[in-house]
């Protein structure tokens, strides 16, 4: 899209600044609730907005649009990087009537998956409900998600190779 | 000379209705979901993805309904399909060390920190064809334990720590030459490896950009991640029967999920948006030394989409075949001879060219066979001339 302006500065711009860690200005908070957030399952999101007491009024600043990312590797693992293949993601900005923008990307063509990471961006941007949905949200899903995780590799190691040396004689 | 020919709109139409129907089959028979040749057809769709490279495993799998199980045809169309979507972003290098691996071997240490890690893998089956459809695999059969519940999205997870890259124990020695600088200009040696050098720091982009000669590495391994596996691997097999021998060691092969991360503009710092799976191989080839440089092992890297062990294998070799002049090996095998390669593997374009040979050509055919009577009529002219000849010449002698 031609018209793919900036919409505001980085989370260190005054009154986007997200209050989970005091004085934070690299976004590491958002970047935890948007990752848990990217990784949910779309419907437990649809779920938790329409759990909302009072769903807030928004606009869609970029309307969910589907495209592609170019998948960016590096040659041996860490060498210089080469394009490795595409993949397609969804974006979605959004913008609360307190004035917080939100933005989702997702990988994947899930519109309505990337509207609603746009718009709980938004929401935990906003001091007066943060609190709240990042304990009935986030922190359930960053543990249900550490719990695939571990899962996953606990399935993996049962498959790790235990050597043993046939020993002769004695 | 083309011209423009009519009438064939009824006959294509029935062709079409004839194609849908020969897709769907016995009408008896449930139609096949996406969801199910994703999860059970899985190494299918991943051959898809990595051809047609985009990595959606929904679209995928949806190509290979349509094209009623043949993969070139349906890389095809997800190939077309990726020309209707606009690029939205490039995403960070992808880190493969941080890989959340669900399989990880090495054939060269025994004992690498991590352990060797099978996965799920077809090595050590027996290859017998299972018609009693029994265990897990039958229709009705017990699930394997612990049936996945896990979410749809791969999770990234795992950390360097836990699975270190087994080339890094030799480059800690100094025994195998280094990752070449990681881009940024460092050293001021930007180059594609072989000498041509790299514009910008931005990678060779096929899908912008057509290839051109001589190639850098960027654009190789691009070439070669999307190529036809059968080319791919038959190219790798002639290495190592002698065709452009590098002696390789299957240094690490590894499978499983990296995290894609993206700067959003609006953000100006990158945040994960999803996780893909991979396959990657690290080869381990023969040593090599220069003026001033130490014999050290030599590299080649493959790197694609889904669990392609076999792909990622050959593409390794054919990546580091591709190497030779950088090491001064004479080039006299095909897979050293990078216009050959890379201009020969990829299906879409190969069966295309191939197959526009079933557009009519009548015009041109006419044309040689118009040509062809004439040479033979001027043959048979000059024939009886001869013998006219001949005759007179005989009488002569007579």
């Amino acid at each position: 899209m031609k018209d793919a302006r900036p919409l505001r500065a980085p989370a260190d711009a005054p009154g986007s600044v997200p209050n989970a860690v005091e004085g934070e200005t690299d976004g590491t908070a958002r970047r935890l609730w948007l990752r848990c957030l990217a990784y949910a399952h779309p419907d437990r999101l649809e779920t938790a907005w329409n759990a909302l007491h009072e769903p807030p009024a928004y606009a869609l600043l970029r309307p969910p649009e589907t495209g592609l990312a170019m998948i960016r590797a590096r040659m041996g693992g860490t060498g210089r990087p080469f394009n490795l293949g595409e993949m397609t993601v969804t974006r979605c900005v959004v913008r609360l009537a307190g004035g917080q923008v939100g933005v989702g990307f997702v990988a994947g063509r899930g519109q309505r998956h990337a509207t609603l990471v746009a718009l709980f961006d938004a929401l935990l941007q906003d001091e007066s409900r943060h609190a709240a949905l990042s304990e009935s949200l986030i922190t359930p899903l960053a543990a249900e998600q550490q719990g695939h995780r571990a899962k996953a590799a606990a399935k993996t190691a049962r498959t790790k190779v235990d050597f043993f040396t046939m020993v002769r004689g004695e | 000379m083309y011209v423009a020919v009519k009438g064939g709109e009824r006959a294509i139409d029935e062709a079409h209705r004839q194609l849908a129907e020969k897709r769907r089959g016995d009408p008896a028979v449930p139609r096949l979901s996406a969801r199910q040749i994703g999860e059970q057809l899985g190494l299918a769709v991943d051959r898809v993805m990595a051809e047609g490279a985009l990595y959606d495993r929904d679209l995928a799998a949806r190509a290979i309904r349509q094209a009623m199980g043949d993969l070139i045809e349906a890389a095809f169309l997800v190939r077309a399909y990726r020309t209707t979507l606009p690029r939205l972003a490039v995403t960070e290098p992808v880190d493969t060390n941080r890989m959340a691996v669900g399989r990880r071997v090495s054939a060269t240490f025994k004992d690498l920190p991590g352990g060797q890690i099978l996965g799920p893998t077809f090595d050590y089956t027996h290859r017998l064809l299972d018609l009693e459809e029994s265990g897990p695999d039958a229709p009705d059969g017990p699930l394997p334990e612990e049936q996945s519940d896990d979410a749809d999205e791969p999770q990234p997870g795992g950390s360097a720590a836990d699975t270190p890259k087994v080339l890094q124990l030799l480059d800690h020695e100094g025994l195998i030459e280094p990752d070449e600088a990681a881009g940024d200009g460092a050293g001021g040696e930007a180059e594609n490896g072989d000498g041509t050098p790299l514009e910008g720091n931005e990678p060779a982009d096929l899908t912008r950009e057509p290839l051109s000669f001589p190639a850098g590495r960027d654009a190789r391994l691009q070439a070669l991640a999307r190529s036809d596996e059968g080319f791919c691997l038959g190219l790798a097999y002639s290495t190592q029967r002698g065709f452009g021998r590098t002696h390789p060691f299957a240094g690490e092969i590894r499978m499983g999920t990296v995290a894609i991360e993206i700067v959003p503009e609006e953000l100006g710092f990158p945040v994960e948006i999803g996780a893909i799976t991979l396959t990657e191989c690290d080869m381990i080839n023969q040593f090599t030394g220069a003026k001033g440089v130490p014999p050290q092992f030599t590299r080649g890297y493959g790197l694609v989409f889904g669990h392609s062990e076999r792909k990622a294998m050959a593409m390794s070799l054919v990546d580091r075949a591709m190497r030779a002049p950088e090491f001064g090996e004479p080039e006299t095998a095909p897979a050293q001879d990078q216009e050959f390669v890379l201009l020969h593997g990829d299906n879409v374009e190969s069966s295309g060219f191939l197959q526009h040979l079933k557009l009519p050509h009548y015009v041109d055919f006419q044309a040689e066979l118009s040509l062809l009577r004439d040479l033979r009529a001027e043959l048979e002219g000059r024939k009886t001339a001869d013998a006219a000849a001949g005759d007179e010449g005989e009488g002569e002698n007579a």
